[in-house]
């Protein structure tokens, strides 16, 4: 009836306290043979179903962390790692602290809602420590040409040239200063 | 069934968890309350000049591996009728511009592609461990310790905003920089847009010009018919834009 051997916890237990109901005078209190005899599976259904659920619930607080179910079926601790992550980009506002002359210049022209890093890249490092990592000037030739090279697909009202026809390859700071683009000063726009 | 004498005991246990309740659920990030924001864009088709500035800007800011986007431009050329469909090229993302366009007449227009940030996005509901997130200021999240990998959520997408790390082998996307934004900057993209064709919008901040935007011009959602909730708002999208 009973295999030890297979299903020990559970029926260690059984066979204990079914032994000792068999003792006269023995076993827990209220607990009689015939009590057993007739509940038998019952209780062992039970006891089983108690040690299954004991696991569980285990197994379960070890393995999901504290922060789950925080503000919903995530990880809330989540949340705080990605908001750690570095930044790159310092912003115009962090640029404009130190280099406002360029800011000055630049919110006269067509450019002033261009921002820094928008042409100058990544200065997080920079602004951080400004003697490290010192900004590369970028080369106007391909830098102008990304926004201002002629395409069918942009705005009609933006403005456009064939770089080749326009320039001859020569770069475009030759004549336009980037950070207010109308031309140089003591030059004439051509008609 | 509340009596007397059980009152007696609830009162100074609720007057003890009210100071509790309108603290509202602990924060993330400090001075940072994310019950204050719901976080959106606005992206002006119209503005759009497709030199590929957000995507290198987003690719420098997150570390997106070579070949994947997080964000792409889209260059459509739409002509004749609704049964032409759309021309759509969009090579390396756009994240070294565009080529001049092979086409000459139909209407030609740049579409800036992002993660929609929905309300109800299928991503989030798919994921079977709880690692795409839904933050309390609206945006979506992958936990990379969390992802399994599955990619439930990368074919869950309907606007094919995911991707698995070829290296990490986890689901990734925009995450709306995140971690900008709960300081006060504005996301990499938007921030290195030249022309303002992407605001990010806080639609629960009153002075956010986004409200004056949407009260004034008419703003459309890919794929509305899905009811994803998306919170990427475009003005001026042409109907053939998917």
């Amino acid at each position: 009836m009973l295999n030890v051997t297979d299903d020990f916890p559970v029926m260690t237990y059984f066979c204990l306290t079914y032994k000792a109901a068999r003792k006269p005078g023995g076993g827990l209190p209220g607990v009689s043979l015939a009590t057993f005899k007739d509940a038998e599976h019952i209780v062992r259904l039970a006891v089983a179903s108690a040690i299954v659920l004991v696991i569980f619930l285990l197994v379960r607080a070890h393995f999901i962390p504290k922060s789950f179910g925080q503000y919903g079926h995530y990880r809330g601790d989540a949340l705080a790692e990605l908001t750690a992550k570095p930044i790159h980009y310092a912003g115009h506002q962090t640029c404009e602290q130190c280099h406002s002359d360029v800011l000055d210049v630049k919110k006269m022209g067509k450019h002033a809602g261009v921002n820094c890093e928008g042409c100058h890249g990544p200065q997080a490092k920079h602004a951080e420590d400004p003697g490290a990592g010192k900004p590369v000037l970028p080369d106007t030739k391909v830098l102008c040409a990304r926004c201002h090279e002629a395409n069918l697909a942009k705005p009609k009202n933006f403005p456009q040239v064939v770089t080749a026809d326009h320039s001859g390859g020569e770069a475009c700071k030759t004549c336009h200063q980037p950070h207010s683009p109308l031309l140089a000063p003591g030059e004439k726009k051509k008609s | 069934m509340i009596t007397r004498r059980r009152m007696l005991f609830l009162l100074p246990a609720a007057a003890i968890a009210y100071p509790y309740v309108l603290a509202g659920t602990p924060e993330s990030a400090p001075n940072y309350g994310s019950a204050k924001h719901w976080w959106g864009m606005l992206l002006q088709v119209d503005k759009c000049i497709g030199c590929g500035n957000c995507v290198r800007a987003c690719s420098a800011e997150n570390n997106v591996p070579e070949g994947y986007y997080r964000t792409w431009v889209e260059r459509y050329h739409v002509t004749g009728g609704p049964e032409d469909s759309p021309k759509v090229d969009s090579p390396e993302g756009g994240i070294k511009g565009f080529p001049p366009s092979p086409y000459t007449g139909g209407k030609n227009f740049f579409v800036p592609k992002m993660c929609n940030h929905c309300v109800d996005s299928p991503c989030t509901q798919v994921c079977p461990v709880g690692a795409t997130l839904h933050t309390p200021d609206g945006v979506v999240l992958v936990d990379e310790k969390y992802c399994l990998g599955c990619r439930y959520c990368v074919q869950a997408c309907p606007y094919g905003c995911r991707f698995l790390h070829p290296v990490k082998r986890t689901a990734e996307k925009c995450s709306l920089c995140y971690h900008r934004i709960t300081q006060g900057l504005t996301t990499a993209c938007c921030e290195n847009c030249p022309t303002g064709a992407r605001q990010l919008a806080d639609l629960k901040n009153p002075d956010d010009p986004i409200h004056e935007f949407l009260r004034t011009h008419s703003v459309q959602v890919l794929k509305p018919h899905l009811a994803t909730g998306a919170k990427a708002y475009y003005h001026d999208l042409d109907g053939s834009v998917r």
